[in-house]
């Protein structure tokens, strides 16, 4: 790696808790932002100089927040004298501070800097929106294209979230025991939604490509601070082995694959093993949530050598877990799933058929059901909901899927009239 | 002289590297493991998960906490074991490593004990159900 890659590698991992500990100075998310700028580019000229500090963050700390106390020394210069001596004793009584901020002040600041971007005031599009330009450091045309929306309105997205955050006033108390955990459960959505908008991406996308390792990069960081939190570390290892596969789930085509499909041997082994060891320190602390019980669905998949060794019991137990949690529809359908296999495609109809009404307009619910009624020789009726789903498609790829089963479909109609 | 060579480096930098990043850097690294490797001298070398994945037991209660022993800003990442004639050859494994992989810090710690035998498979045979 590069000096320059290093350096930039540094300034994207110190960028939360700096613009966070810069946030607690300047009170205002727009001043924290410029100031982290500013010690960005005097750190692109520093540290190819001098060689990176031993500790970047405290280093682009100090050196933002002298730079903006600079800035507000030089502007009030134009217009009054500079009282200096009050400033410089200002900063020699704040100097040390950044030195010694400890792991609990990070912690308090980054929490804070999430709270903020997940204020209950926010829909989830603003929230994800100023997360990912705020705490990620994204680039509004880098969100924009993500998100497939213009610049300019995404612009306006981020404004306008951080004047509903401005207004609703920054909190700088910590929270108490009751809102924390129902901000940390925002937290929580937010990182799994940004996940997912990678995740569903197929490989050819690369606006949205990077949000996966975005979202484990902040899980990541989630978990640092909420270390002995069982649904953290579920939600961290769900996005690591849902992640492990995706060189494997689509073809050079940028086709899907399906998991039983996949080249097992494409699923990257680190990310798995680190999953399969976060489960297994959740599990101890016997408390279920359905982050930790999706991610052990995912885990059952991953530890299958073969599609064909893979526990469908377990994943209907873990299922059915999941639907006593959070009863959906959506669970129901996935469970059924599990249930093809175990009790055979009938019984995974009658599961699913109830659903028709809620799920009517959902991709998923057309694809499978018209999978079951394949495997049980109902030809027209499969067709039937194939071309449901195909019109309810989200990505040309899950287009693309459901058309490749009704081409085999005609040519296996059109081989049985010849 | 047995060494152990301690990789410390700013966790969550090198966590948050990409897969490309991450290869990039590996691809360099190993050419300098290649010529150690080639003069017997590099023994087995061990990148660890991150310390989000680790449990500590504090023995005197016999309390398991999450998360590493020690709580710091440049987190003990992976180590090599190496078999040098001097400290200075050692230092200068070190620096070849440094080359392709800066920032942070290496500690060279004497070995008192080396059991060249003893299984550390473990972590290979999960490594070795997905490997490519």
């Amino acid at each position: 790696m590069t000096d320059l890659a290093w350096i930039d590698a540094a300034l994207v991992s110190a960028r939360p808790q700096v613009v966070a500990a810069l946030l607690r100075y300047f009170r205002d998310l727009d001043a924290a932002e410029e100031a982290f700028q500013d010690a960005c580019l005097r750190a692109l000229k520093n540290w190819t100089v001098n060689g990176p500090p031993r500790d970047p963050t405290a280093w682009l700390i100090m050196v933002g927040r002298n730079a903006a106390l600079d800035s507000v020394r030089k502007r009030s210069k134009q217009v009054a004298m500079p009282d200096e001596e009050k400033v410089s004793d200002v900063e020699d009584a704040e100097t040390p501070m950044a030195e010694r901020l400890d792991e609990s002040q990070y912690r308090d600041d980054v929490l804070r800097l999430l709270f903020i971007c997940c204020h209950p005031d926010l829909p989830p599009t603003q929230q994800i929106a100023l997360a990912l330009r705020i705490v990620s450091g994204l680039t509004v045309k880098q969100i924009a294209r993500a998100f497939l929306v213009g610049e300019a309105a995404m612009e306006q997205r981020i404004t306008r979230a951080k004047a509903k955050v401005a207004e609703a006033g920054v909190p700088f108390e910590t929270p108490g025991a009751v809102e924390r955990s129902e901000r940390l459960a925002a937290v929580m959505a937010m990182i799994y939604l940004v996940f997912n908008e990678g995740y569903s991406a197929g490989p050819k996308d690369e606006a949205r490509g990077g949000l996966a390792d975005e979202a484990i990069r902040l899980g990541r960081l989630l978990l640092r601070m909420f270390s002995a939190e069982p649904e953290v570390m579920g939600l961290l290892a769900l996005m690591l082995i849902q992640h492990s596969r995706a060189e494997a789930r689509f073809d050079s085509q940028g086709a899907i694959v399906l998991l039983e499909d996949q080249d097992r041997s494409l699923w990257r082994a680190n990310l798995i093993q680190e999953g399969l060891v976060i489960i297994e320190k959740a599990v101890r602390h016997q408390r279920t949530g359905p982050y930790l019980v999706q991610a052990a669905i995912a885990a059952l998949h991953a530890r299958a050598p073969k599609f064909e060794d893979t526990d469908w019991n377990g994943i209907d137990a873990l299922y059915a877990t999941l639907e006593r949690l959070t009863p959906s529809p959506v669970i129901t359908l996935n469970r059924a799933v599990a249930v093809s296999k175990t009790k055979g495609p009938q019984a995974a109809l009658d599961m699913i058929e109830p659903l028709g009404d809620k799920l009517s307009g959902y991709f998923h619910f057309h694809g499978a059901r018209g999978g079951l009624l394949l495997q049980l020789g109902r030809q027209k009726e499969a067709r039937e909901a194939f071309d449901r789903a195909i019109s309810l498609a989200n990505t040309a790829a899950e287009a693309a899927h459901i058309r490749m089963h009704i081409d085999r479909l005609i040519a296996e109609s059109k081989k049985a009239r010849s | 002289m047995m060494y152990a060579v301690l990789c410390y480096n700013n966790e969550e930098m090198v966590c948050g590297w990409s897969k490309e990043q991450d290869d990039a850097v590996m691809a360099a690294l190993s050419k300098a493991h290649d010529k150690w490797e080639k003069s017997g001298k590099l023994k087995p070398s061990i990148r660890l998960l991150p310390t989000s994945a680790a449990t500590t037991l504090h023995k005197q209660k016999d309390m398991v906490i999450d998360g590493p022993y020690a709580e710091t800003k440049e987190a003990l990442l992976g180590f090599y074991i190496i078999d040098v004639v001097s400290l200075e050859e050692g230092l200068e494994f070190a620096r070849d490593l440094a080359k392709a992989n800066p920032g942070g810090a290496y500690e060279l710690r004497p070995i008192h004990m080396y059991n060249p035998g003893a299984p550390i498979d473990g972590a290979y045979e999960a490594e070795r159900q997905y490997a490519k």
